[in-house]
């Protein structure tokens, strides 16, 4: 016996803005027989079918491996970055966390230094300048030891991989009140101050690192948390204090610009 | 057509240290006047930037995506393979170069996959010193996994994270050299042709994925890093982006395609549940170091699994391979399971497959030991399908995962135009008719890190360039021919969209050269492919503007490319009428309903010429031969 996949009607409130005008609006979008299995992102594809069969500019998203990992995708879901279910990006978070009727507001992130390209596509290029500032261990290819030459204690790996989980999506700036990339640029810090090859670095990075993230137009953290709480791969606001250590111990004690 | 795939003299185990010797060298003063242009930026694209750039070459690196960091390599979760031993379970180079070539069907190069797998060593030293957070014993030193039935555990990983990790580790590299000005950043630009000079590869004309604006830019070499095209089946594992665009448009221009009918269809995926659905994801294939493989012994049997006594299931691989049971290749695994569903015994709303149960591991390890490793796998089939793998099987079916065929390379992953170059998953190097768990990561970073980063420089040492700008002819014409395919689709106007033909085409694809082929089927999809290519330059539907931000414009592109390179496949897997790997002709197996190969017949690369639109491709030929390892009927009973 064949069950159907269960389906339900929805009004899409989202965002519509040209990359010529300075400002967008709303426009509600009725929508009809979208299955629960859907992601959210099958069913922005399935309004974008019905937008494009009628004559009309498709909603503009971005998105790649819609399984949670490249960081890609990313909306503001009724009022949180990428949507009401905690842990889960955008195209995982599946449809069946919504009823039948429900009216969901989609709005781009928004923040100073993310400008709206086009309705939900922002440019998030500041965060990889950030990353060009020194987020990297200085290791030419060629010349590293023997990759056991250095032990490192399994509790200080698990911590590095806890703090390299971010996948750069940008919700953290988008949940926070001053728009800060804090968690981003503390995750990285903080992943690399902790194992040894990094340590020789540690001090310039996180004094270029914040440095850029400042003159990007990040704001300063202001201990909402709320970036913890949109962060898809629960990365913790303990890499915000490592990253506060790191980045004092560097001014004060440290030689490096 | 001569094809001299430039494979060193001497011995096998020394080719490669012979021959970065005899490669002539460009002093570091004179690295500096070549510019490089690296397209994609997966494993291969951005370690190849990163290390070229540090050589002191400059380098202009493109991708589709926004950030270089989200190339699709992210999504690789289960491992990268080395031959490091740590184990003392007697692994060597050897050992990993054997189990390749056997992995692969014995239809690839001894001399390549022999360096592949020395270079797998430097691999992991190169991403520790870069600090990536490999997963670690108590005492402090690497850990390592068997992965994909592999009788020594020589995968690293990075809990499920592995080509995020590895990848965050080539893009730090990357990004250091943005920061020091030696790599210039070109996101969101996809290349819509290659441009040759003189006979030599000089640049590419890409278009801004924001403005739509066609620019021009103009090189010394060009290196392709541009991944796989397994997106052409529509249903996959890979990203949205992921396509054969690239690969495709070089092939026009006179780069030969190797192998194109040698696909690999992954068998442990989250089944699909409808038509809506855009992707399939892949649940890691370690999952079947501990999970059981079975369905239901009659067909029709709709009870809950949990209901369905032992004595009703049909553990089929544990049945019928012994000594590997559920640790079978892929490709063995992939078809078994097709097998059950096509005759009845498929589970699920679709009846398309079948369960991966881990009751018994649980029952053994206890629920924490197997939500250690596979907690957050288990967490995503949970978020995907909404039911617990803690509480009942999961439910698998394969999907197209892998593309082994890609640009015919030499050894030194030069294509058939001087001064392009193809790594990682677009080229068709090292992995032969099937490849084995955990070693495209290995390949990707092997190319870009330790192989590209020579033989360009004894490209550029042996060869005269002559100055060329963006401001030539040749990239006037490329715009203009890249303009006008816009136009056309763009004029088209029709009544379907295209995703609507690429599910179609994906389909056909699916269905007749998927995980099985047999002639007539493959000669029906011939007819089908051609059709839908004809319907779709009549009736598709792309809205939007050309200068603006526009994914159906972009998506159509790739459509229109995947239409013409989808008959390349078809063409190559008629020609091929044995079974090896991952490619299966009915007409070939042994009794028991192996893959048999045709040794005698196809111990050969097919190579594909591209001889004019609308035209059926030339076929050439690469004899393989072997000198150290004996050609052997892979078995797994
Ligand atoms: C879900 C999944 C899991 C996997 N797990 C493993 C694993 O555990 N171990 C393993 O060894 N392998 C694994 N693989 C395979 C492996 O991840 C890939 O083969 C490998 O990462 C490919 O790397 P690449 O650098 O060749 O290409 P990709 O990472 O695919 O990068 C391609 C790049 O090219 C760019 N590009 C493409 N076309 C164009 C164009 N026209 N213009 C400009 N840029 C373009 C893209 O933007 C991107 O930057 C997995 C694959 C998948 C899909
Ligand atoms: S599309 Fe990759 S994280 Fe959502």
């Amino acid at each position: 016996m064949k069950k159907l996949p269960k389906t339900i009607n929805l009004t899409l409130k989202v965002w519509r803005q040209q990359q010529s005008e300075k400002k967008g609006h709303f426009e509600n979008i009725a929508t009809q027989n979208i299955a629960v299995h859907m992601s959210f992102i099958e069913m922005l594809d399935s309004v974008n079918e019905q937008l494009t069969l009628e004559g009309k500019d498709p909603i503009a998203f971005d998105n790649d491996c819609r399984e949670g990992i490249c960081g890609t995708c990313g909306a503001v879901v009724d009022g949180r970055a990428h949507g009401p279910q905690k842990a889960t990006t955008l195209c995982q978070l599946h449809m069946r966390q919504f009823s039948d009727g429900d009216t969901i507001v989609v709005e781009p992130f928004r923040a100073r230094a993310f400008k709206v390209v086009k309705d939900l596509v922002v440019d998030r290029s500041s965060l990889d300048k950030i990353m060009a500032a020194g987020g990297y261990i200085s290791a030419n290819t060629g010349g590293a030891p023997d990759g056991n030459a250095i032990p490192i204690a399994q509790e200080i790996a698990e911590k590095a991989m806890d703090a390299a989980a971010c996948i750069g999506c940008g919700a953290c700036v988008a949940a926070c009140p001053s728009a800060s990339a804090m968690l981003f640029v503390s995750g990285k810090v903080s992943q690399l101050a902790l194992l040894p090859q990094g340590r020789p670095e540690a001090a310039r990075r996180a004094l270029n690192m914040v440095k850029t993230m400042d003159t990007c137009g990040f704001g300063n953290c202001s201990n909402h948390r709320e970036c913890e709480n949109a962060c898809p791969k629960e990365l913790s606001i303990i890499n915000i204090a490592r990253l506060n250590r790191e980045y004092l111990k560097a001014s004060f004690f440290s030689d490096a610009t | 057509m001569q094809f001299d795939a430039h494979i060193p003299a001497g011995p096998l185990t020394d080719k490669w240290d012979l021959h970065r010797f005899e490669l002539k060298l460009v002093s570091p003063a004179n690295k500096r006047k070549f510019e490089i242009i690296v397209v994609g930026t997966g494993l291969a694209g951005a370690s190849a930037s990163a290390s070229l750039a540090e050589l002191g070459y400059y380098v202009k690196t493109f991708c589709i995506q926004d950030s270089p960091r989200r190339a699709h390599s992210i999504a690789a979760q289960g491992g990268i393979n080395a031959a490091k031993n740590y184990t003392n379970e007697g692994d060597s180079i050897w050992r990993l170069f054997y189990d390749t070539i056997k992995g692969g069907d014995y239809r690839s190069r001894e001399a390549n996959v022999y360096r592949l797998a020395q270079l797998s060593n430097n691999i992991i030293d190169q991403c520790v010193a870069q600090g990536v957070p490999f997963a670690r014993d108590y005492g402090g030193l690497l850990a390592n996994r068997s992965f994909g039935g592999s009788q020594v555990s020589r995968t690293f990983y990075a809990r499920g994270q592995t080509g995020q990790q590895l990848l965050l580790g080539a893009y730090s590299a990357l990004m250091r050299q943005v920061g020091a000005g030696m790599v210039t950043l070109m996101p969101r630009r996809e290349m819509m042709d290659l441009v040759l000079i003189n006979g030599q590869a000089r640049g590419i004309v890409t278009r801004n994925l924001i403005n739509g604006e066609l620019e021009s830019h103009a090189a010394d070499a060009v290196v392709l890093c541009t991944g796989g095209y397994g997106n052409v089946y529509y249903l996959s594992t890979n990203a949205e982006s992921s396509n054969v665009g690239a690969g495709f448009r070089a092939y026009r221009q006179g780069a030969m395609f190797a192998n194109p009918c040698f696909t690999q269809i992954h068998p442990t995926c989250i089944p699909h549940t409808g038509d809506h659905q855009s992707k399939l994801t892949l649940m890691s294939e370690s999952l079947r170091n501990d999970g059981r493989v079975w369905v239901p012994h009659n067909s029709g049997d709709i009870r809950d699994p949990q209901d369905i006594p032992e004595e009703d299931r049909d553990y089929y691989l544990e049945q019928k391979y012994p000594s590997f049971g559920n640790l079978v290749p892929r490709d063995v695994a992939s078809r078994a399971a097709k097998a059950q569903c096509d005759s009845g015994k498929g589970v699920g709303l679709t009846r398309c497959a079948v369960y991966l149960d881990f009751a018994d591991a649980i029952r053994r390890d206890g629920r924490e030991t197997i939500a250690k490793k596979y907690g957050n796998l288990f967490d995503m089939y949970e978020l995907i399908s909404d039911d617990s793998p803690y509480e009942k099987p999961m439910m698998i079916y394969p999907a197209s995962h892998y593309t082994m065929g890609g640009l015919w390379v030499d050894y030194n992953l030069m294509s058939t135009i001087p001064g392009l170059f193809v790594l990682g998953e677009a080229n068709f190097s090292d992995h032969g008719a099937n490849r084995l768990g955990a070693s495209a990561l290995m390949q990707g970073l092997a190319d870009g890190y330790f192989i590209v980063p020579y033989t360009i420089g004894g490209y550029f040492a042996g060869t005269t360039l002559s100055p060329a700008s963006s401001d030539h002819a040749a990239f006037k014409d490329s715009t203009l021919a890249a303009r006008e395919r816009i136009n056309r689709l763009k004029s088209i106007n029709g009544k379907r969209t295209v995703d609507n033909f690429a599910r179609e085409l994906g389909r056909v694809m699916w269905d007749y050269c998927g995980m099985s082929r047999d002639e007539q089927g493959l000669a029906r999809a011939l007819t089908l492919i051609q059709e839908l290519r004809a319907e779709f330059w009549e009736n598709v539907l792309v809205p939007g503007l050309d200068k603006d931000y526009n994914k159906s414009l972009e998506k159509a592109g790739r459509l229109a490319d995947s239409l013409d390179f989808a008959e390349i496949m078809i063409y190559d897997a008629l020609n091929r009428s044995e079974s090896c790997g991952g490619h299966f002709r009915q007409e070939s197996q042994t009794e028991e309903g192996e893959a048999k190969r045709d040794d005698e017949n196809f111990s050969h690369v097919s190579i594909w010429e591209f001889t004019g639109s609308d035209q059926e491709p030339k076929m050439h030929k690469e004899p393989l031969e072997f000198e150290n390892v004996e050609l052997s009927q892979r078995s797994y009973k």
